[in-house]
C-alpha cells in the first residue's frame, strides 16, 4: 500500500516531519512517533483482507511503517490467544486468555515483534548495520534477524553481564561491544554512537518505527478474540512502549472501523524492585522518579523509563490501574502460570500472573470480564531465577523395589 | 560544532536556581532550552549543548555536581 505513511509527527508539539530514521523533534525535543493516513489504509483494508494475510505480524503490514513489503522477521507474531481455563478457575475468571509470545519467533520473547519492523524499516531506508544496546531479549531478537537479514550487528552490553547471556547473543556472531563502567555510562555512550554513525539503532534513532511493532499484539488479540477488544488487559512495564502502543493498536481497529469504541481497561505491572512507572501511577502522577533497578525480572529493569509518562498517560486515559509485585510473587507467578496451563514464562510473565492475582484480589477484575494477560517471553530464558524454587527429582536405585518405596503415588 | 541533546531534571531545592546560565559561564558551552516544565517543587528541561565534545562532558558532570539528574534526551536505551 502506497501513501499510508504521512511522517513522523511529535508526540509532545505536533511538529510533523519525513518519515526519516529520526526520533527527536529538533523543535521541543520531544519524542517523534509514526503518523498514517488512516483514510488511504481504509480504502483497501478490511477485516476479511487481514485474515487472508499470512500467519505472522505482517498480516497487519498495512497498520505497520514500512513502505514495501516485509523482509525480515517473516514468522514474527500471530501467537497462541490461549482461554485459560485451568487459572480462570483458580482465580474465579471465566473469560481469561494468555497470549502467549513465549512462542514467538525466532527467538521466543515479543521483541521479536518490534525487531522484525525495525529491521526491514531500516533496510528498505538503505540501512546495512543495525545496532541495540541490551542486556537480554532485544539482544537475541536483533542479533538472530540481523544474521538471517545477512546485515552487519553491533550488540551493547554493560561489562560484567552474566555468561549465559552473553552466549546467547554471541551464537548468531554480531559484534558484542563490552562498556566497561556503570549503567549510565553504556545509555550515555549509546546515545552518543546512535547520534553519530549511520547505523540504524533500533532502540534509538529507529525507535519511532521499532515500537510500532507492538501494536501487532493489540490487533491480534482483537482478531483473536474474535473483532472484539477485551475490556481488561494486564502488560508488564519496562520503557512503556508496548503499554503505549497496545493502547494505540487498539484505537486504530475503532478508527477504521473493524471494532466498536474501545472501553478496554489497561492494567500495567512492574516489578517492585523497579517500579518507577507503577508507583507514580499509584501516587497519582504523572512524572516518575528514576530507580536503580533491583528485581529478578531484568528484562523489565528500566530504571529511567523513555515512555514511561505516556504510559501512565494512557493507563489514566483508560480508568486502568498499575502495580507491582516482589520477587516472591513474581516466582509464584511463574509456577502458577507453568502448573495451570503448560506455559514457562520468564519472569516478566511471572510479573503479568502476579498483578493479575493482585488485580482479581483487589475486585477491579471480575468474574465475567475478558480479560487478556500479556506473556511476553519464554521461560528457558531465565532459568536461574527460580532453579531454587521448583524442588529436586525423586531419586531411586534401579529396583522396581525401590520405585514403589521411594515414589510417592507409584501405587 | 557537536550538539548534545539531554534531558535535566531538578530536586525541589534546586528549582528557584539559574542553572542553566550558570554552566554557560563556567564551561566553553552554548546552552539552548528547547521544553521545560518547572512547578515550585519540581521541574525538567529539555537542554542542547554545543561545543567540543569534551568540554560537553565536562559541563554535565558540573550540572550533576550542582545535584541535577542529567540524562540522554533518550532516557534509557539498554533494554
Ligand atoms: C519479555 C519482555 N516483556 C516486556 C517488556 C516491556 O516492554 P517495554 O519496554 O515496551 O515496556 C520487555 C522489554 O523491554 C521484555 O523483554
Ligand atoms: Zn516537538
Amino acid at each position: 500500500m502506497t501513501g499510508k505513511i504521512k511522517g513522523l509527527k511529535c508526540r509532545e508539539c505536533g511538529r510533523a516531519y519525513p518519515a526519516d530514521p529520526i526520533h527527536v523533534c529538533e523543535m521541543c525535543f520531544g519524542p517523534l512517533e509514526v503518523d498514517y493516513n488512516y483514510d488511504v489504509i481504509k480504502q483497501t483494508l478490511t477485516r476479511e483482507s487481514i485474515e487472508k494475510g499470512p500467519p505472522s505480524l505482517w498480516r497487519y503490514i498495512d497498520l505497520l511503517p514500512v513502505e514495501g513489503r516485509a523482509t525480515v522477521g517473516l514468522d514474527a507474531g500471530y501467537t497462541p490467544l490461549v482461554h485459560a481455563k485451568n487459572l480462570g478457575a483458580q482465580l474465579g475468571l471465566d473469560e481469561l486468555y494468555i497470549k502467549n509470545d513465549t512462542v514467538n519467533h525466532p527467538t521466543l520473547s515479543f521483541k521479536d515483534r518490534v525487531v522484525a519492523v525495525a529491521l526491514t524499516r531500516a533496510r528498505e531506508m538503505g540501512f546495512e548495520t543495525v545496532a541495540c544496546a541490551s542486556t537480554g531479549n532485544l539482544a537475541n531478537a536483533v542479533a538472530a534477524q540481523a544474521a538471517q537479514a545477512g546485515m552487519r550487528c553491533f550488540v551493547f552490553i554493560p561489562a560484567n553481564l552474566e555468561a549465559g547471556k552473553v552466549l546467547g547473543n554471541l551464537v548468531y556472531r554480531p559484534t558484542v561491544v563490552e562498556v566497561e563502567g556503570n549503567y549510565d555510562d553504556v545509555n550515555r555512550l549509546c546515545s552518543e554512537i546512535a547520534s553519530k554513525y549511520p547505523w540504524a539503532f533500533v532502540n534509538v534513532n529507529i525507535r519511532p518505527y521499532y515500537a510500532e511493532g507492538s501494536k501487532s499484539l493489540a490487533y491480534e488479540t482483537v482478531e483473536q478474540l474474535g473483532w472484539k477488544a477485551p475490556d481488561q488487559v494486564v502488560i508488564p512495564i519496562a520503557s512503556g512502549s508496548l503499554l503505549t502502543k497496545i493502547w494505540k493498536g487498539l484505537h486504530e481497529l475503532h478508527q477504521l472501523g473493524f471494532i466498536d469504541p474501545v472501553t478496554t481497561k489497561l492494567h500495567g505491572a512492574q516489578a517492585e524492585g523497579c517500579s518507577p512507572v507503577a508507583t507514580a501511577f499509584k501516587r497519582g502522577v504523572d512524572f516518575f522518579k528514576p530507580v536503580k533497578p533491583n528485581t529478578i525480572a531484568k528484562s523489565l529493569a528500566i530504571g529511567n523509563p523513555a515512555d514511561g509518562y505516556y504510559a501512565i498517560k494512557a493507563t489514566n486515559e483508560s480508568a486502568g490501574s498499575m502495580d507491582f509485585v516482589s520477587d516472591d510473587e513474581i516466582v509464584d507467578g511463574i509456577k502458577t502460570l507453568a502448573q495451570t496451563e503448560g506455559i514457562f514464562a520468564e519472569t516478566a510473565g511471572g510479573v503479568t500472573i502476579g498483578v493479575l492475582k493482585k488485580l482479581v484480589k483487589n475486585g477491579l477484575i471480575k468474574k465475567g470480564d475478558v480479560t487478556v494477560a500479556y506473556v511476553t517471553g519464554n521461560g528457558l530464558k531465565t532459568q536461574e531465577a527460580i532453579a531454587e524454587f521448583v524442588g529436586r527429582p525423586v531419586r531411586i536405585l534401579p529396583k522396581l523395589q525401590s520405585f514403589e518405596e521411594g515414589v510417592p503415588h507409584a501405587n | 560544532m557537536p550538539s548534545l541533546k539531554y534531558h535535566l531534571r531538578f530536586p525541589e531545592e534546586k528549582v528557584p536556581s539559574p542553572i542553566v546560565y550558570e554552566i554557560g559561564k563556567e564551561y566553553p558551552v552554548v546552552t539552548n532550552i528547547r521544553g521545560a516544565n518547572v512547578t515550585e517543587t519540581t521541574g525538567w528541561l529539555n537542554l542542547e549543548l554545543t561545543g567540543e565534545i569534551a568540554d560537553i562532558e565536562r559541563a554535565v558532570e558540573g550540572l550533576k555536581q550542582k545535584g541535577i539528574q542529567v540524562d540522554p534526551i533518550e532516557l534509557d536505551v539498554i533494554e
